[in-house]
């Protein structure tokens, strides 16, 4: 968000975000939309070697400057030097991999026939939440919609806990310790070195 | 005379201060951290009310600095 500066229609993305939960309420297979969230910050940091994603294009990160900044919904407060440190920062990427990796190991036991759908999702990777009537089945393999029921979990997480911060701290503060943003950052400091020497 | 100081190491490169600047006066460095222009900078210290990692802080540079 800008301050009297032009707008771009980058600078609106903050209502994909509320799309996109609303959409995965609905149906969860719209859960897989969020994989763009995902692919582009990498996209952008690999072949780019930048954070372009990050400074303009991240629909979560301005959806907190508008609550927290336009709706007054954050207390503007320094947050803890800790949330941004190396250690605090690269350990919740590592522990948001974990999760991903067993996320992705659940959808592989649903694919393999080990396991059924669980059309449930789970919030801070431990209260299990019915998700029912978000599927009720589809021509698509059961494993497709198992994928979706623990993505949405995981972006619903990370949302819950940027608007726990954002309220507490700095309207952004989730961007400080965001592991997408930790990845990409990490990417470009070793393209930058590279590109260096 | 005060301006942006960012400390780089503790900077996420989020780039939030560098959407909030009136004066256009910092950038995103390769992704790794921000850069302040001091010729550009007038040490409005809106960017340090937006930094969410608290590294950015409007301080007294000296003219040598400058």
């Amino acid at each position: 968000m800008k301050t009297g500066k032009k707008k771009h229609w980058y600078d609106y993305l903050w209502i994909w975000t509320i799309v996109y939960f609303a959409l995965g309420f609905f149906n969860i297979l719209f859960a897989w939309l969020g994989l763009i969230d995902f692919v582009l910050p990498l996209i952008f940091a690999i072949a780019g070697g930048n954070k372009w994603f990050c400074n303009h294009m991240c629909g979560r990160g301005q959806l907190f400057w508008v609550l927290g900044r336009n709706l007054k919904c954050s207390r503007r407060k320094k947050a803890p030097a800790w949330i941004s440190s190396k250690w605090f920062r690269y350990g919740f990427l590592t522990f948001f991999m974990t999760m991903f990796g067993t996320m992705i190991f659940q959808t592989y036991l649903v694919f393999s026939g080990a396991e059924t759908l669980r059309k449930a999702i789970k919030l801070f990777w431990t209260f299990k939440v019915p998700w029912k009537w978000a599927y009720n089945g589809s021509i698509l393999p059961d494993w497709v919609a198992q994928f979706g029921f623990g993505f949405y979990s995981l972006m619903l997480t990370s949302t819950l806990i940027g608007l726990i911060v954002m309220a507490l701290y700095k309207e952004r503060t989730w961007c400080s310790f965001c592991p997408m943003g930790t990845m990409t950052q990490g990417i470009c400091q070793i393209k930058a070195k590279k590109g260096n020497k | 005379m005060k301006k942006a100081v960012n400390v780089i190491n503790r900077c996420v490169a989020c780039g939030v201060c560098a959407g909030q600047c009136p004066r256009e006066a910092i950038s995103i460095y390769r992704g790794c951290y921000a850069v302040v222009d001091i010729a550009k900078c007038v040490g409005c210290g809106i960017c340090e009310k937006a930094c969410p990692a608290g590294s950015i802080r409007v301080e007294e540079v000296s003219d040598e600095n400058r």
